[in-house]
């Protein structure tokens, strides 16, 4: 889970409520949704507080292709 | 150093009194029309204004003061416009500035900038390059945002700092790129090109700060307009300020008003988001309770319907079901023997009736001959000497016939 972009994991969050909201599910699932569901929105939640916006300068290599490097 | 104290060196103020002097007794430039596009123009608190006329080559600058002003019949002036200004042309000695000090303005029709705008607008309108349908959605949460505009300009920082606000999630690539000058659609163009070429920016910020019309003009220039056009990352305007309208603006999939409404266009807020995961993690709560209380709420149910089963409650049902049974079958036989004892009683009264003792009590007797224990009724049946059994209530009496 800690390789989840804040996208995937906040996706995935969404997914679990939706999935708990079938009330026929078997208990044991709806424990592991839940569970689930909680870290996924701790994992947002850490995400949120710890983005730190990356900037970086496209340039133009030797050889004509877009290359990436850091900015400032 | 020998001239210093020639006659023929002057001082600066001398030879800016002379030009001075030569400008103002030419009669042409006393009472002169210059025509040119406005540019630059500022009003002040005072009520002078000020701008610069230009044309393809050179420019002038003017000053319309307020006297002047309101003696004139002048159109209110901004720049773009083409118009024609009377006045004199001096010199402003202080700056070494020569000026148009303008008495009276007349506007000959739309500036050429203006006109080249609303052509080259025409004509991008035409081929649809405007139209709503080529308009694509922004992503609602772009992970990689790519900003063309000048590594130098304030704008790209207004741009960073609301980025890093809004949506510190996002990583930013700047394609830098020159905003301005005779080269700058070609390098704005180049460098929204070379976005889509590297092809990781989900969506594209066009950013400038605010400028004269002809600092903005690069967003105007057809290049870029046609770069926009192919960019297959949606792009989003933000150029000058909220009242500059450039081409660039109609071609791009959004228009905002600055570089700052820009960005703030092309990310959500992380405030909402986390509001969002809030809300998110209440929800799961909440289901999770409803889906406990739901399953409880079948396990009672449940048990209740194993309890109703148990073979312990069969049994004692069973039992009743016998206890009752042999009970009724008890009040049948009570019923039925009860019934035959009424017969019975019944008939042994009636044979009590009828019975030969209630005679006899009365004093009757029964008497039998021995012999064959006939029943004598008569005196014929019995002779002298015949052995007699007489029955009494109590008793038998035994007789002998004497005669």
């Amino acid at each position: 889970m800690e390789a989840l972009s804040f996208e995937e994991a906040f996706a995935q969050l969404e997914a679990a409520v939706a999935a708990l909201q079938d009330g026929q599910m078997p208990l044991e699932r709806a424990l592991h949704y839940y569970e689930e569901g909680m870290k996924l929105a701790q994992h947002c939640s850490d995400l949120l507080e710890k983005a730190e916006l990356r900037v970086q300068q496209l340039r133009i290599d030797d050889d004509g292709t877009p290359v990436l490097e850091p900015f400032e | 150093m020998l001239f210093l104290d020639a006659p023929s060196v002057l001082s600066v103020s001398q030879v800016s009194r002379y030009l001075k002097e030569l400008l103002e007794t030419d009669e042409i430039l006393q009472d002169v029309w210059v025509r040119g596009e406005v540019s630059g123009y500022r009003m002040y608190p005072s009520g002078h204004c000020y701008f610069t006329l230009k044309d393809a080559e050179a420019q002038l600058p003017c000053v319309f003061f307020k006297n002047a002003r309101m003696r004139s019949a002048a159109p209110e002036l901004r720049d773009g416009m083409a118009i024609a200004a009377n006045g004199r042309i001096s010199l402003y000695e202080r700056d070494g500035k020569l000026q148009l000090y303008v008495e009276d303005v007349e506007l000959i029709g739309e500036g050429a900038l203006f006109l080249r705008f609303e052509q080259l607008k025409a004509r991008l309108a035409a081929e649809g390059l405007f139209d709503a349908s080529r308009k694509r959605p922004l992503p609602a949460s772009p992970s990689v945002i790519g900003i063309v505009t000048s590594p130098q300009a304030a704008a790209l920082r207004d741009m960073l700092r609301v980025l890093r606000t809004r949506y510190p999630l996002a990583s930013v690539i700047l394609s830098p790129a020159l905003v301005q000058g005779a080269e700058a659609p070609a390098a704005i163009a180049e460098a929204l090109d070379l976005l889509n070429e590297h092809g990781e920016a989900e969506v594209v910020i066009l950013g400038r700060g605010g400028g004269s019309i002809e600092e903005l003009w690069a967003f105007n220039d057809e290049v870029v307009a046609r770069a926009i056009a192919r960019s297959r990352i949606p792009v989003i305007s933000g150029v000058g300020h909220e009242t500059d309208f450039t081409i660039a603006d109609f071609v791009a999939d959004q228009r905002a008003s600055t570089p700052t409404a820009a960005a703030s266009a092309a990310v959500p807020d992380i405030a909402e988001w986390r509001a969002h995961v809030v809300e998110l993690q209440q929800e799961l709560t909440e289901f999770m309770d409803a889906f406990l209380s739901d399953q409880r709420e079948q396990l009672e149910r449940t048990r209740r319907d194993l309890l109703r089963l148990n073979p312990q409650y069969q049994l004692e049902r069973l039992q009743q079901r016998l206890d009752d049974t042999s009970a009724l079958l008890q009040a049948r036989i009570q019923y039925i023997l009860s019934l035959h004892h009424e017969r019975l009683r019944g008939i042994a009264l009636r044979l009590h009736s009828l019975s030969p003792l209630l005679t006899i009590a009365r004093g009757y007797a029964v008497v039998r001959r021995d012999a064959d224990q006939t029943i004598v009724t008569s005196m014929q049946q019995v002779q002298t000497g015949d052995q007699l059994t007489i029955q009494v209530t109590d008793g038998h009496i035994h007789a002998i016939v004497r005669r």
